[in-house]
Order: structure tokens, then sequence, then C-alpha cells
């Protein structure tokens, strides 16, 4: 699946035109915790989240994510969008939950690009 | 970029705007002089019709602007030849078959409008002209694919030759031991800016040569240590990273205020961070964690009060030198 292909999928509004919509997609991660992403995700994956500040660029940056989703129709704030045509990753908002989502892309043939961490017991 | 504009004849939404990439963005940036065809072979009026079929194919082109002395007054196209060889009409002249409907092109127009011109008109070519109306060049939409195509070309080599020239940084310098050194400055609370410096240091290993495993591993450690500075410090800190062909070494520091319980700042998920930064995804207590998965050697000292030193240190195998060539 490529981007412009998941634009389509999930109705996804695009926000940035830098971005390849030929790039390919290799599976998903979903996650509000950053590091969580950091710690866990392979590269070429799409990237759904809640958040939407600039962070989850540079995290998308710095995982080698191919393109992210915010999910729940969630606008984002113009630094992130700025931030996203800058590093030239699609930024896609959809309208459906982070479930439903994840449920589409998995029935649509998306593996899960997230890769299970040892030791990560969590004290809370 | 004009957005909200005409785009090939049609208005642009806003949300067609957004699916605009780079060639059609080439197409308001490449100036009609910067693709087109200058000098062109042109004929007169008076000019036979079998001088125009001899011209065209040892040319190998397929129409010319008319000119009469200086002034623009037609076209001739390899269709009008067609009509004049069905009528086996080869002595006469370019007057009889030239086309006088002229549309015309400035030169420091966008290719964009002569994309509309071609679209609306069904015109094969269009001469254009410059400011007092002179010809000077002619213009096909095959001159624009070919023009777009090089530019996107330009842009990639530009990136391609950076990447070569820094991939061989090291090679050409004499010494026992040479190192890049980059540093940042980092702002306590700047999260707008938080993860610039490890984008910028991502991208300098990449264009060293260093491959895509070692950049990722290196950028997400220095993140995780930049978001560090920009969350839990007094006045920020220093991010340096000594780029050498066999290691890549990261020494974060800041003044204060300092870990009070090194071991427990280590214990993945344990966390100090306020509810407004997890809010933003982080604090979760695995930052530390995640550095010391991503790095081969860490070193963390801090002293409560006086502030806190982070060394990573980060080994290339002879595959993956970085500054070296390759």
């Amino acid at each position: 699946m490529n981007v412009r292909e998941l634009v389509q999928l999930i109705n996804g509004k695009l926000y940035n035109s830098s971005a390849d919509l030929e790039r390919e997609i290799k599976g998903g991660c979903g996650a509000d915790l950053m590091s969580d992403v950091l710690a866990s995700i392979q590269p070429e994956a799409v990237l759904l989240t809640g958040l939407c500040n600039p962070q989850v660029v540079r995290t998308a940056v710095m995982a080698d994510v191919a393109a992210i989703i915010l999910v729940r129709g969630k606008n984002p704030p113009p630094e992130t969008i700025e931030l996203a045509e800058e590093e030239g990753i699609a930024l896609i908002s959809s309208p459906f939950g982070m479930f439903e989502l994840c449920g589409r892309l998995y029935a649509a043939g998306l593996a899960s690009l997230e890769r299970p961490v040892d030791g990560s017991d969590c004290s809370c | 970029m004009a957005k909200d504009s005409l785009f090939q004849g049609k208005l642009v939404s806003e949300q067609e705007a957004e699916h605009i990439t780079r060639v059609e963005e080439l197409s308001y940036e490449l100036k009609v002089e910067e693709v087109m065809a200058s000098n062109p072979f042109t004929v007169t009026p008076e000019t036979t019709m079998s001088e125009v079929l001899e011209l065209f194919r040892q040319k190998r082109i397929s129409g010319a602007p008319v000119l009469s002395g200086e002034e623009l007054v037609g076209i001739i196209s390899m269709e009008d030849l067609i009509k004049c060889l069905q009528n086996s009409d080869l002595q006469s002249t370019v007057r009889t078959y030239m086309s006088t409907r002229l549309l015309t092109i400035r030169n420091t127009d966008p290719s964009i409008e002569a994309l509309k011109l071609f679209v609306n008109s069904h015109f094969g070519r269009l001469p254009v002209v410059n400011e007092d109306g002179k010809l000077v060049g002619i213009l096909t939409k095959g001159d624009i694919t070919s023009g777009i195509l090089k530019a996107l070309q330009h842009d990639y080599q530009e990136e391609e030759v950076r990447r070569y020239r820094a991939s061989h940084l090291f090679e050409d310098i004499e010494s026992d031991r040479s190192s890049l050194i980059l540093r940042y400055t980092i702002k306590q609370g700047d999260f707008t800016r938080g993860g610039a410096a490890s984008s910028a240091i991502k991208r300098a290993l990449i264009r060293l040569g260093a491959n895509p495993q070692i950049a990722r591993r290196t950028g997400i450690a220095v993140y995780e240590a930049e978001m560090n500075l920009i969350i839990h410090t007094t006045n920020g800190g220093i991010i340096r990273v000594e780029i050498e062909p066999k290691q890549i070494s990261i020494t974060v520091s800041d003044d204060g205020p300092g870990i009070e319980d090194v071991s427990l700042a280590m214990r993945p998920g344990f966390s100090t961070a306020s509810d407004s930064v997890r809010e933003l995804g982080f604090g979760a207590g695995m930052g530390l964690v995640n550095i010391q998965r991503c790095v081969d050697s860490m070193r963390l000292e801090s002293v409560y009060g006086r502030g806190t030193n982070l060394r990573l240190k980060i080994f290339l195998q002879e595959q993956e030198i970085v500054g070296e060539g390759k």
C-alpha cells in the first residue's frame, strides 16, 4: 500500500504537499507515547496517534516513519504542518478513531510493525 | 506558489492544493524561457512548401514560426504540410498554408501558463515572444515535460553531490585521528523546536554515508536526550556529537538541577515529568531506557544540584564507516 491508497482507505485529509504519495507503507504502529514509538516501531511504518504536536513529526523523522495518521479527525496546529512540510513526511488526518483505523488497516493487509520490547516493565 | 488560483484552467480548491506535487510546483517555478527551444528555425511567407518539407526533414522538427521581417505573422506545422501534400501543391508558398490564428506566450511566463494554453487551444506549439513582441523561441508540450524532468533530476543530483562530498570528508585529510564535531545549544522548555538538533544530526550522518540503521539509532538516542534537556533542565544544555570514521561519541550536558537517584532514573517507567509534558507524549519514563537500547556504551553521571553529563558511544563496523567513501 502506498500513501495515496492509504489516504483513500481512511477518508484521510493530507496536510502537506511535500509528501511522496508513492512511498510504500510496510506496516503500522499505533501509540500516543512517543517513547513507546521510538522504542518499538520498525522503519517504513505508518504511525497512528492521537497527538498532534510537532514532536510527532520529529519522532517520525527519527524512527523512519513513512506516514502519520492523526486519529479522530484532529486538526494539527500550524507548526506541526510546517514541520511535516519541511521533512516531507505525509501528515494525514482521519475522521475514524484509533481502534477503527487499526482494524481497517490490518484488514487491508498492513502488518504490525510494533516490535516487542523486552524489559519494558512499567512501574505505574 | 500561487495556491487557490487557476491551475490548468480550473480553480483549485484548498483540498486539491494539498495534493500539489513537486512536479506541479515546478510548472509554476520554471519560466517558459528556461524550457523553450531558443533560436528556432523560421520561414517567411514566401518560402515554398517544398523548402518547408526539406527543413522539417533535415532538422527533424514539426513546426516553425513564420516571420515577415522581424514580425511574427504565422506558424507552419506538419499538419499544414500534410494538407499541402494531399493537394500535391508543394510549389505553393507558406502564405497559403500557414496558420495565422496566433497564440503566443511570453518568455517570462511560468510554464503552467503555457500548459493552460495547450490544454485550451489544442495547439501543438506556441511561439515565444519577449516584452517587445519579438520572437525568441518556440515551445511544445514535450519541451515542458523534458524541462521539468531535468529540473527534478537536478534537485536529486544536488543532494547526491552533497552526499558524495560529505561521504568522502575524511579521506583526503591527513592526521593521526580526524573527527567532525557538531555542537547544539538546547533551550529549556522549547518544545516547538524540540528535536531540531537530532534531525540535523541524523541528516548529517546520512550525508556522511552512515547506513540507515546507524543514523536511526543515533537519531533516536539524541532525540530522547534532547527532549530530556528541554523537559528537565533549569537552563537547557549542550549536545556535542563527535563523528569519527568508526565511532560516534555523543555528550549531552547541562548545569542542573541534576538527577537525585541515577539508578531510579534508569528504571523503566520511572518519571518525574509533569502532566503537561506527558500530554506531549513524553515523560513516560522510557527515555533513558530507549537511549541505552540504541547505543553501544552509555555513562550517566549526575550531581544533584549541579548538573548531568550523559556520554554515549556508537561503534561502527568496517562496512558502516562514515566519511571515508565506500
